[in-house]
Formats: structure tokens, C-alpha cells, sequence
């Protein structure tokens, strides 16, 4: 009965831990829930629920599980056994789970299982992607959950919880207020390198060269300033926008509010296009002409000291690509869009291409030019983790 | 531990906030609170403080703050001051060892409760630096080889803002309660704690105004418990008819902050 209620949760999209959970077990052995429903309802909100975004998840949890313990009159007998006693049900569960030892066998199970569940409760619920997105996570939540309770990083697991909302539709996830940028920003952490700064005018302590000048000077404190070090990186973010990325629209919102709010970097600068960087690439998402900047400016303008990072899903008509395009201003076939992305490979050595999707296994006619650039540029996903290869990737040369 | 908390002469709780801070009582665990500005979520500390008469330690965060901060600073210029006039004690090296808020915490020989406030305003690392030693009540000062451990695990309440999300193995480790904003019967309660003898047409006339105020569509801060408690007693000090409260909401600037709010709100009187 009382696992039943935990799996509930995590299905639910309440990221529960084996933990939390175990702390809950505590608590009630200390009688922290008062032998009532309702303070047991208190106590699993307190230990299990960590915002109050998920308040109302959990209550409609907590109302389907115990919907037919009637509110006002006893508590059947049962459950007041069982709420005074959780610890042998519980205790039993953790035994055996610890017995299994958990192999990735037993895993697969697991999420065999909970795929099975999902669908039933989509049927049930036929809340379409709200409970999708949650879905997504739980289940791979449950992927990561050990009985020793150590989970697997957060990390991938929110990768996974991306994968599988790429599937479904990145919008109703940022309602549903579960992913976060934090995961973004920490990635974009890794950007940093550390230069003194000539310009700055405020001062730091020169620890080192106090202590010398110090010693120099007989023991009488002297005191040595410095300039400041600060991050010298300067980033170029060019964004495929439009089309088939329209389905991405929200991630890529989320890694440019991410790239935004970290304010480390000496320059950022956000450029768009869509599908390749022809002549001309724009400053608005909207690519609308009155904001077009030529590619040959970027070129000239940002010196090769800036890291790019191109977003896109790589994800186009093949002639779009490879083709050379007639160039209405100048009345004559431009470079193809192929030659284009060679050109900023050529001149920006320090270059990583996220995708919002996976390479495909195999290729095929819709997935070639993905095949072709990536194998061409450095792709990583545009997740949590990959984002993390991608920045380690970029603070070395090519 | 049997100490519960039951709430203060001087502080309204409901009975779910006292649950909240019972469970992390007893399970030893940090209660994290959230809610609205103005909701008392740092008099809960005082409260809590008070109820128990245990005293209290307060950690300010500030954008600036490093976990370390809390933990001890190695005062190095003194020493070096110190060096040069020979003053005695240079040697000792824990002379110059001062203890920040959550060291002081754990030093006290009696349990106390430590306020840890507005967490998020930090660094985004911080919450993760202070894992260690809020699971384990203690750290290490390599410069003296000591391990400072607590003596009596202290009651940890921690609130946030929500500016910045908090990271999952910080959450997983505390126990969690948001405030909900009091409804008006509860309020009636906590001004009757602020007042005490305050004339009861006045209250209800001004509460009825303040969540008339509250309910404006387009606001862009809602007026908080504190507010209401100001407005209480300016309206008490300036002798407002209450039945004038609800007709014109006199003294307006203490309870809405900004002038949008305030133009919004004599667009609705008219």
C-alpha cells in the first residue's frame, strides 16, 4: 500500500527520492503525523514536496490515493493500522529492493513497467502533454533511483527528461515549470577564463606581492594592489530560428535567457538565421529583413578570439544546403549554404554546434544534412550535459 | 528533543507551519520557507526562538556571501599588523581564527536556532557548499588541524525568495513549507497580536480595504502583511474615520510602493 503511494507520486511527476522517502519512514516512526490522515498529509508534504509549484500535483496525488477514506467520520481500521505500523510494509519493500541489488536488468523492468502505467494514465487523464511532459521525467527519474540511494547525477537525468519531451512539445514543460535554466547557467559556468584587467579601476589585494614588499621592507606592512582578473570570453550565439526549430522554440529561449543571465562573459552576442547562415543572418528571431546583418560583416567584425556556438537542428532540404543561391541584391549566384558555415568554421576556430536533436542512427533522406554537418562541425546535444561537452570543448582550440 | 513549537504570543502560525517546524525539529532536518514577501518568514525564526527560549544566531546572505563565510574567516592582516608590534599570541594561529555564523552555531554550548536568510540571494554554488555541513554539523580549519563539530545540532531555518531555484541535493536534504498568504480571518488574528485593543470597526473596515486592494487586477506588488501592519497604524495615528477607510483608502503610499500601483489603484476608487 504504502510503495503503491510512492510510485503515485513519482508517476505524477513529483520527483521523490528513496531519501525523502525514508526520512518520511522516520518521521512516522516518531509519530510525527499524529495518527491522523491529515497529518500524515502534512508530514508527506513537508519532506516530499520541495516547491509550491508542485502543492496542487501533490494534492491531487494524495486526493486519488486516499479518495475513498471518507474525510469526516473514523479512519478505517486498516489504515489506521497501517499509518501507525508503516514500517513493516515499507521495511519489507526496501529489503527486497536492496536484496535485488538492482541490476540493469531489473531497471529495464522498472521502466517497462512505469511505460506501461504512463499509458494507462494517459487514457485516464487524457490530459495530453501536461501529463506527457511530467511523464517524461518520472520515468526516467525512476531510471535513476537506486536502492542505495545514490541517483544517477541530476544531469543526465535531465537530458533524458529533454530527450523525451523532444518527442512530445518543449512549450507545455516550461508551464509546467520543471525545467530550469540553473542547469544551463552552471554549464555556462565552465566558459571562464580569467584575464587581468588593465582598464578596470577598482583594485584587489595583492596577497603575494604584499607579502614580499613587506618582507622587502623589514617587516613594516606595505600594501600592494592589483587589477582585478575577469572573464575575457567573448561568445557569438547564432540560432537556426523558424521551421522545423519552431518545435524548439522554448529550449532555445531557455539556453539564450541562460547565456543572458550569466553575466560572465565580456561579450554576447545573438545572431539568427534559418536553416543555414546564407549572405545574411538576422537580430531578431523574427528574420525579418529590416534587422539582417551581412555574414561577411560578422566575419570581418568578430576576430577569431570569439567562441561560436551555432543552435540548430541541422535539419533541411538537402538543396538548401549544398545549392549555390541566386543572390537577388547582387544579381548573381551567391556561395551555398555549405560554404557559408565552411567559411565561419574556417575563421572561428573555436566553434560547437548544440542540436536540439539527436544524431540519427541511420540516414536517410531528412536526416542527411544532419548526418553531413555532423560529422563536419563539433555537435553535441542541447541539453544539460551536453552543453557541458560543449563548453570543455570550446575552451580548447579545435 | 520533545520541544514542540506551538506558536508565540507575538507570532501567528497555522497549524501546518507549526507541523513544518515540529517535523524538522524532530527529524533534525533545515526547514526551508518560502512564500510572499511580507509573510514573516524571518519572524518565524524569532518566533521559533522565542517558543523554545533558545537563542538565536542569524545568517544575513548577501549576493556577495561565500559559504566559507559562515563557516570561519582567517583574519591574516591582523596577524600581520600583530607581527610587527610583537604583540603576544601571534603564534597561535586559532587567535586569529574567527568564527562566522554557522561555526558560532555550532560552538554554542546550548541548542540554538540559526537563521540562515534569503539563501537565494547568494551565489549559485552556495546552497551545494553548505551541504557537508549541514547534513554532518561540522568542518574542517586546516590551518589550526581542527574539526569544529557542533555540540548541540541546531534548529536550522532557512528562507528564500524563489529568485534563484535552489538545487535538487540541497532540496532533498530540508524540510519544506510555503506560507500561504493569511486569509482574512487569520489576519484578524495576527493584527489583534500587532494592536492588541484596536477599535474592531476599524479593523474590519481596513481589512475589507486591504483585500479589496490586494484583489486589483494589474498590481505589481501586492501590499504584504507588513504593509497592512504599517497602514494599521498610520491610520491609527492620523484618526481616520473607519467609515472613510473602504471609500477612500487614506495614506495609499504605505501600502503600495510604486506609482504605477498607486495610479492603478485611484483608477479603480473613481
Amino acid at each position: 500500500m504504502f510503495v503503491s503511494f510512492f510510485y503515485l507520486l513519482r508517476q505524477r511527476g513529483l520527483d521523490v527520492s528513496l531519501n525523502e522517502w525514508l526520512s518520511l519512514l522516520e518521521g512516522m516512526e516518531k509519530g510525527l503525523h499524529r495518527s491522523s490522515l491529515t497529518g500524515f498529509y502534512h508530514l508527506c508534504r513537508a519532506l516530499l514536496v520541495k516547491s509550491e509549484a508542485d502543492y496542487d500535483r501533490f494534492d491531487q496525488a494524495f486526493l486519488e490515493f486516499f479518495k475513498d477514506v471518507p474525510y469526516q467520520g473514523e479512519l478505517p481500521p486498516e489504515l489506521l493500522d497501517w499509518l501507525n505500523h508503516p514500517s513493516e510494509d515499507l521495511g519489507r519493500t526496501l529489503e527486497e529492493l536492496k536484496a535485488l541489488g538492482f541490476p540493469d536488468e531489473k531497471l529495464e523492468e522498472l521502466l517497462k513497467m512505469l511505460e506501461e502505467r504512463l499509458k494507462e494514465q494517459k487514457e485516464e487523464h487524457n490530459g495530453g502533454n501536461y501529463w506527457v511532459g511530467t511523464q517524461g521525467r518520472s520515468v526516467f527519474g525512476n531510471g535513476g533511483w537506486h536502492p542505495n540511494s545514490i541517483r544517477v547525477g541530476g544531469t543526465s537525468q535531465r537530458r533524458a527528461a529533454m530527450l523525451v519531451a523532444g518527442e512530445r512539445k518543449f512549450r507545455d514543460f516550461r508551464k509546467d515549470n520543471t525545467l530550469d535554466t540553473r542547469q544551463f547557467q552552471m554549464a555556462f559556468r565552465l566558459l571562464r577564463q580569467l584575464s587581468i584587467q588593465v582598464e578596470s579601476n577598482e583594485k584587489v589585494l595583492d596577497v603575494d606581492g604584499t607579502i614580499r614588499d613587506t618582507c622587502d621592507n623589514a617587516g613594516t606592512l606595505k600594501i600592494r594592489y592589483q587589477n582585478p582578473r575577469k572573464n575575457a570570453v567573448k561568445v557569438l550565439l547564432l540560432i537556426d530560428s523558424g521551421g522545423s526549430m519552431e518545435y524548439y522554440a522554448d529550449l532555445c529561449s531557455m539556453l539564450f535567457q541562460a547565456a543572458t543571465k550569466s553575466n560572465h562573459f565580456k561579450e554576447l552576442h545573438t545572431f539568427y538565421f534559418h536553416n543555414c547562415p546564407y549572405s545574411e543572418v538576422y537580430r531578431h528571431p523574427g528574420l525579418r529583413w529590416d534587422s539582417s546583418v551581412p555574414t561577411e560583416w560578422i566575419l570581418q567584425n568578430f576576430d577569431s578570439s570569439y567562441k561560436v556556438i551555432i543552435v540548430g537542428d541541422a535539419a533541411m532540404n538537402p538543396y538548401e544546403l549544398r545549392e549555390t543561391r541566386y543572390d537577388w541584391s547582387r544579381g548573381e549566384y551567391g556561395p551555398s549554404g555549405l560554404e557559408w558555415l565552411t567559411r565561419i568554421q574556417k575563421h572561428f576556430p573555436y566553434l560547437i554546434w548544440l542540436n536540439p536533436e539527436t544524431m540519427p542512427k541511420r540516414q536517410d533522406y531528412w536526416s542527411q544534412t544532419h548526418w553531413q554537418l555532423g560529422h563536419l562541425f563539433h555537435m553535441y546535444d542541447l541539453s544539460a550535459e551536453g552543453l557541458e561537452l560543449g563548453m570543455k570543448r570550446l575552451m580548447v582550440r579545435r | 528533543m520533545n520541544a514542540t513549537f506551538t506558536g508565540t504570543s507575538q507570532y501567528v502560525a497555522s497549524d501546518e507551519l507549526m507541523g513544518a517546524v515540529n517535523i524538522a525539529i524532530t527529524l533534525q532536518k533545515p526547514l526551508l520557507i518560502k512564500g510572499e514577501p511580507g509573510t514573516g518568514k524571518t519572524m518565524l525564526a524569532q518566533a521559533v526562538a522565542d517558543a523554545l527560549s533558545k537563542q538565536l544566531i542569524i545568517w544575513n546572505v548577501k549576493s556577495t556571501t561565500k559559504a566559507q563565510d559562515g563557516l570561519y574567516v582567517y583574519d591574516v592582516v591582523q596577524r600581520l599588523y600583530d607581527s610587527q608590534f610583537g604583540t603576544h599570541g601571534v603564534d597561535d594561529i586559532a587567535h586569529y581564527i574567527k568564527l562566522g555564523k554557522l561555526g558560532e552555531a555550532f560552538q554554542s554550548e546550548n541548542q540554538v536556532v540559526l537563521l540562515i536568510d534569503e539563501i537565494d540571494k547568494a551565489d549559485l554554488e552556495f546552497p551545494n557548499d553548505l551541504l557537508w555541513e549541514l547534513d554532518q554539523m561540522e568542518f574542517y580549519i586546516p590551518e589550526t588541524k581542527e574539526t569544529v563539530r557542533a555540540k548541540q545540532r541546531p534548529i536550522v531555518i532557512i528562507t528564500s525568495n524563489a529568485e534563484k531555484e535552489l538545487p535538487d541535493a540541497f532540496l532533498r536534504r530540508c524540510v519544506f513549507h510555503y506560507i500561504e498568504f493569511p486569509d482574512q480571518a487569520q489576519m484578524a488574528e495576527i493584527v489583534r497580536v500587532h494592536f492588541g485593543d484596536l477599535d474592531g470597526k476599524l479593523v474590519s473596515q481596513a481589512l475589507a480595504a486591504f483585500y479589496w486592494v490586494r484583489q486589483l487586477r494589474d498590481l505589481e506588488k501586492k501590499p504584504s502583511t507588513s504593509e497592512l501592519v504599517d497602514w494599521l497604524r498610520a491610520l491609527v495615528a492620523g484618526g481616520v474615520e473607519p467609515e472613510r477607510i473602504q471609500k477612500e483608502i487614506p495614506f495609499a503610499g504605505v501600502l503600495l510602493k510604486k506609482d504605477k500601483d498607486l495610479r492603478t489603484l485611484q483608477k479603480n476608487l473613481r
